[in-house]
């Protein structure tokens, strides 16, 4: 058991640590640096011309494929050398990440959609490690409505993907369920599933990085107007500022944002699960196939 | 005559974002009957807590939205709404 470092793992921290200082560089590079309260969208850092439509690219795009590589990287890290005997404490993790979302993937979609499990806690990290941007200073790539409305558009898809199992007609009969008059509202809360997910998680994130950008600035003002009288550089350091703005991100930044990356996976667990017509599906393949059904043992 | 214009937009602007988050009362209530109960079930039943919590957190996500509807609508009425609206009555008058 050696608790030394080797090369290999120094390299892989410096590659996962890599994209968050470069997007530090970048935002210092091409961001001016603001004065007082500032709310604002993703800044746009330049725009490809498109047959159809410009292509700006933001910072938000920017940034989560900065948190792509970077979660790339650290996986790696976890995994790389692996051995029969658990000996190392990464390996640990890693083996406790697997089995975790295994066991979360099993109970909460049976055993049909066990093969879930990687694109879950693909979800989970990209969620979670962008919410945690705003940790380092960085934009939040979550607190783009455009972001976020991909993810539940890709959601939607599957879902879409998943009712279309027993074919076209049953997917079409399922919208006049329970009785015939209520198709308007089925297909609306077909529509409301994907825009609901991506209002939840965008307006969590965003409301917490408001209300923090709003704290702090009513803060500053507080600070300067009772404080504003000491001599010196004493009066223009904000001391009210101590304190409150890092309780508040606990609960905003780092609480809520993980919440909110779990809640996003475990809505499209149970959305895609529910989406699936088990019963259907095995009386279909039991006439097609003779009986025979391969892999849904407990749906 | 414009400055009253734009002066309306923008208080009209607030005034319908102050309205909108009226619906906070909402996910307000509801969340809170959830915590209630889950205490209740807690109190219960001890040894089930890890699944009550879970259980109560996605309930009360769930039940936030409502109030995040209004709070995108709120947030939209600051930020987005006044300077379009100014846009077009700018246009308007041109």
């Amino acid at each position: 058991m050696s608790r030394r470092f080797k090369a290999v793992d120094i390299l892989l921290i410096i590659l996962t640590l890599l994209p968050l200082a470069a997007g530090i560089v970048l935002k210092i590079v091409m961001m001016p640096a603001g004065e007082g309260i500032e709310i604002a969208g993703a800044h746009i850092f330049f725009t490809i011309g498109m047959p159809l439509q410009d292509l700006p690219i933001t910072e938000s795009q920017v940034n989560s494929w900065l948190v792509i590589i970077s979660v790339f990287w650290l996986c790696l890290y976890i995994t790389h050398g692996l051995k029969t005997k658990a000996v190392t404490r990464r390996q640990h993790i890693a083996e406790w990440i697997i089995e975790k979302t295994e066991s979360l993937v099993k109970d909460n979609m049976g055993e049909y959609f066990s093969g879930f499990a990687p694109f879950i806690a693909a979800v989970m990290a990209l969620s979670g490690f962008s919410s945690l941007l705003t940790l380092i200073g960085l934009y939040p790539p979550t607190s783009d409505m455009n972001v976020v409305g991909g993810w539940a558009l890709l959601v939607f898809i599957l879902i879409t993907y998943y009712k279309f199992k027993c074919g076209p007609l049953h997917y079409l009969k399922s919208f006049t369920e329970p009785v015939v008059f209520l198709t308007p509202l089925n297909v609306i809360s077909e529509v409301a599933t994907p825009v609901s997910m991506a209002f939840r998680h965008y307006g969590n994130i965003l409301s917490g990085s408001v209300i923090s950008v709003l704290v702090a600035a009513a803060l500053q003002g507080l600070s300067s107007m009772l404080l504003g009288n000491l001599p010196g550089i004493l009066g223009e350091i904000p001391f009210l500022q101590i304190g409150l703005p890092a309780v508040l991100s606990i609960y905003f930044d780092i609480f809520s944002g993980l919440l909110q990356a779990f809640i996003f996976a475990m809505l499209t667990m149970l959305y895609v699960s529910g989406a699936f017509p088990a019963d259907d599906y095995k009386k279909r393949h039991k006439n097609k196939n003779g009986g025979k059904i391969k892999c849904l043992n407990s749906q | 005559m414009l400055e009253l214009a734009i002066g309306i937009i923008l208080g009209c602007c607030a005034l319908g974002a102050g309205c909108a988050m009226i619906a906070g009362i909402g996910p307000g209530i509801g969340e809170g009957n959830a915590v209630a109960k889950a205490c209740e079930a807690i109190g219960r039943q001890p040894e089930s807590k890890s699944e009550v919590t879970t259980t109560m957190l996605m309930g009360c996500a769930v039940a936030e939205t409502t109030g995040l509807y209004a709070l995108v609508i709120a947030i939209l009425l600051i930020f987005l709404a006044p300077g379009r609206f100014v846009d077009i009555l700018m246009n308007a008058v041109r």
